[in-house]
């Protein structure tokens, strides 16, 4: 099974190492060493944050080589970067590259509308986006070792990551308690294969990590989402979109930890400035939704 | 039972505390200095050894936890092992200095250097270990009050002192207890010491 080859658990062995973490959107080396000295567990480099994607629009691709390398040589955490769905060249190229972690994400603009990259062909590790069971146990298929619950990106509301979040634990507790005879069944309704079924129906969890990325612009946003079940927090526009960057980014780096410490997370939360603006998802277009993107 | 407290600031502390558990010790959740009190031992985890500098640095962790390591065993993996050395390079960066040797973060290089290999001469007895390296650092200098129990490629993985462990990969992954046995005997030996 391919979730207890060599090549998958070393995979899945970085996401397990970020685990607690923050990891943070960043568009250049300063930005990286701004989320690196305020405790950040990984980065990852993009072109231009979801809320500037979101506001400027266009095609957003894959970020320019000479910004990644020149993060990848700036910070010594790991460098995450993001390709088009399906799109299976960018992702040849980042790992020509070496990054440490590829994001194969809705963020961007889709490349493919019908096929996520087949992620078991690369040796570097692969994150995707689900909104729902099946389409986490889709990615885990095609090769991803880390999964990410998706929020709406770019608007600094966390609605949407706490209904995916909800959704997927909810599945996952469904399945535990289910028979052995209704697997294929369930199988068939997720569109999912029925081994990683039978994986989450006998260990009660997803065979990879599961981290929320979406929407997260507050400490207290962080610490919710890890109380619903997320491993560990991904923050785009939150940091580099408000008032104080660097001291939103070390608050969020404390609630992730003390998510279950409502005075640590008060703490981190005072003297913090203005967050970033917000939007509300139930007046955007279905067009105008990121997460809706992947299949 | 031995108390083990794992410290919970960032990586895979979840694994260790299920390999303590496995072992035979309760693991405990540290988070901040009080949390320490009437543990028999520490595990830092993996995860990565700059967080966790930042969340020690904090909550005032470090003068707590060099104490704490001054009489009770600690066990460190990967960036555990880097926040146990006296001397980290590329780049340099603080410690706790529990123990006599100097560590280089990354030294195999990026993810698509990490591995899993097959160690079969070692000091712990039994068969071949499995040695899951992830974003691993290379052990450069192991100082006189260090015992190498473990080699890869020629250089040390798994190394102790009287009173303390590091290996630079990582036993929490795999699922052979050895390692954390060897060191709940660390712990015991200490607990029986202090009895005397």
């Amino acid at each position: 099974m391919i979730y207890l080859d060599d090549a998958f658990r070393v995979k899945v062995g970085l996401a397990e190492m970020l685990k607690g973490g923050v990891i943070m959107d960043v568009t250049d080396a300063r930005q990286a060493e701004i989320a690196e000295k305020a405790g950040a567990c990984a980065v990852m480099a993009l072109e231009r944050v979801p809320a500037d994607i979101r506001k400027e629009g266009g095609v957003a691709r894959m970020a320019a080589i000479s910004k990644i390398r020149e993060i990848m040589k700036t910070v010594s955490i790991p460098v995450m970067a993001k390709v088009r769905i399906g799109h299976f060249a960018e992702a040849q190229v980042l790992e020509a590259l070496e990054v440490d972690y590829i994001d194969e994400s809705e963020v961007l603009t889709p490349a493919d509308e019908e096929h996520h990259i087949w992620k078991r062909d690369f040796k570097v590790p692969f994150v995707c986006g689900c909104r729902n069971l099946g389409e986490a146990l889709r990615r885990i298929a095609e090769g991803a070792a880390m999964i990410r619950t998706k929020g709406e990106a770019g608007t600094g509301n966390v609605v949407e990551a706490v209904r995916h979040m909800r959704t997927v634990m909810k599945e996952i507790r469904t399945l535990a308690v289910m028979r052995q005879d209704e697997l294929l069944a369930e199988a068939k309704r997720l569109q999912a294969p029925l081994e990683l079924v039978q994986f989450v129906h006998d260990n009660g969890r997803l065979p990879v990590p599961n981290f929320s990325a979406g929407g997260i612009a507050t400490p207290a946003d962080a610490a919710l989402m890890r109380q619903l079940g997320a491993e560990a927090v991904f923050v785009g526009s939150g940091i580099f979109k408000s008032s104080d960057p660097e001291r939103r980014a070390r608050a969020i780096v404390k609630a992730a930890t003390n998510y279950n410490d409502p005075k640590a997370v008060l703490e981190a939360s005072e003297e913090l400035g203005e967050a970033m603006p917000g939007l509300d998802v139930r007046t955007m277009s279905e067009s105008e939704m990121l997460s809706t993107r992947g299949w | 039972m031995a108390v083990i407290g794992v410290l919970a600031l960032q990586g895979d502390y979840e694994a260790h505390a299920a390999a303590l558990e496995r072992a035979g010790a309760g693991p405990r959740e540290v988070r901040r200095a009080a949390d320490l009190d009437g543990l028999d031992g520490l595990v830092i985890p993996g995860g990565e050894s700059t967080s966790m500098l930042r969340l020690m640095e904090y909550y005032g962790l470090m003068p707590a936890l060099r104490a704490f390591g001054a009489s009770r065993p600690v066990f460190g993996t990967c960036a555990g092992a880097i926040l146990l050395a006296a001397e980290v390079l590329n780049p340099p960066q603080p410690s706790l200095a529990l123990m006599d040797m100097t560590v280089e973060r990354n030294a195999y290089g990026r993810q698509l250097d990490s591995r899993v290999a097959r160690i079969a001469g070692h000091e712990l007895g039994g068969g071949e270990m499995e040695a899951v390296f992830i974003r691993a650092p290379i052990i450069r200098r192991a100082g006189d009050g260090c015992r190498v129990l473990a080699t890869y490629q020629g250089n040390p993985v798994l190394v102790e002192s009287d009173l303390h462990l590091a290996a630079t990969f990582h036993p929490e992954l795999a699922p052979d207890d050895r390692i954390h046995r060897r060191f709940l005997d660390k712990v015991r030996l200490v607990q029986e010491e202090a009895r005397r």
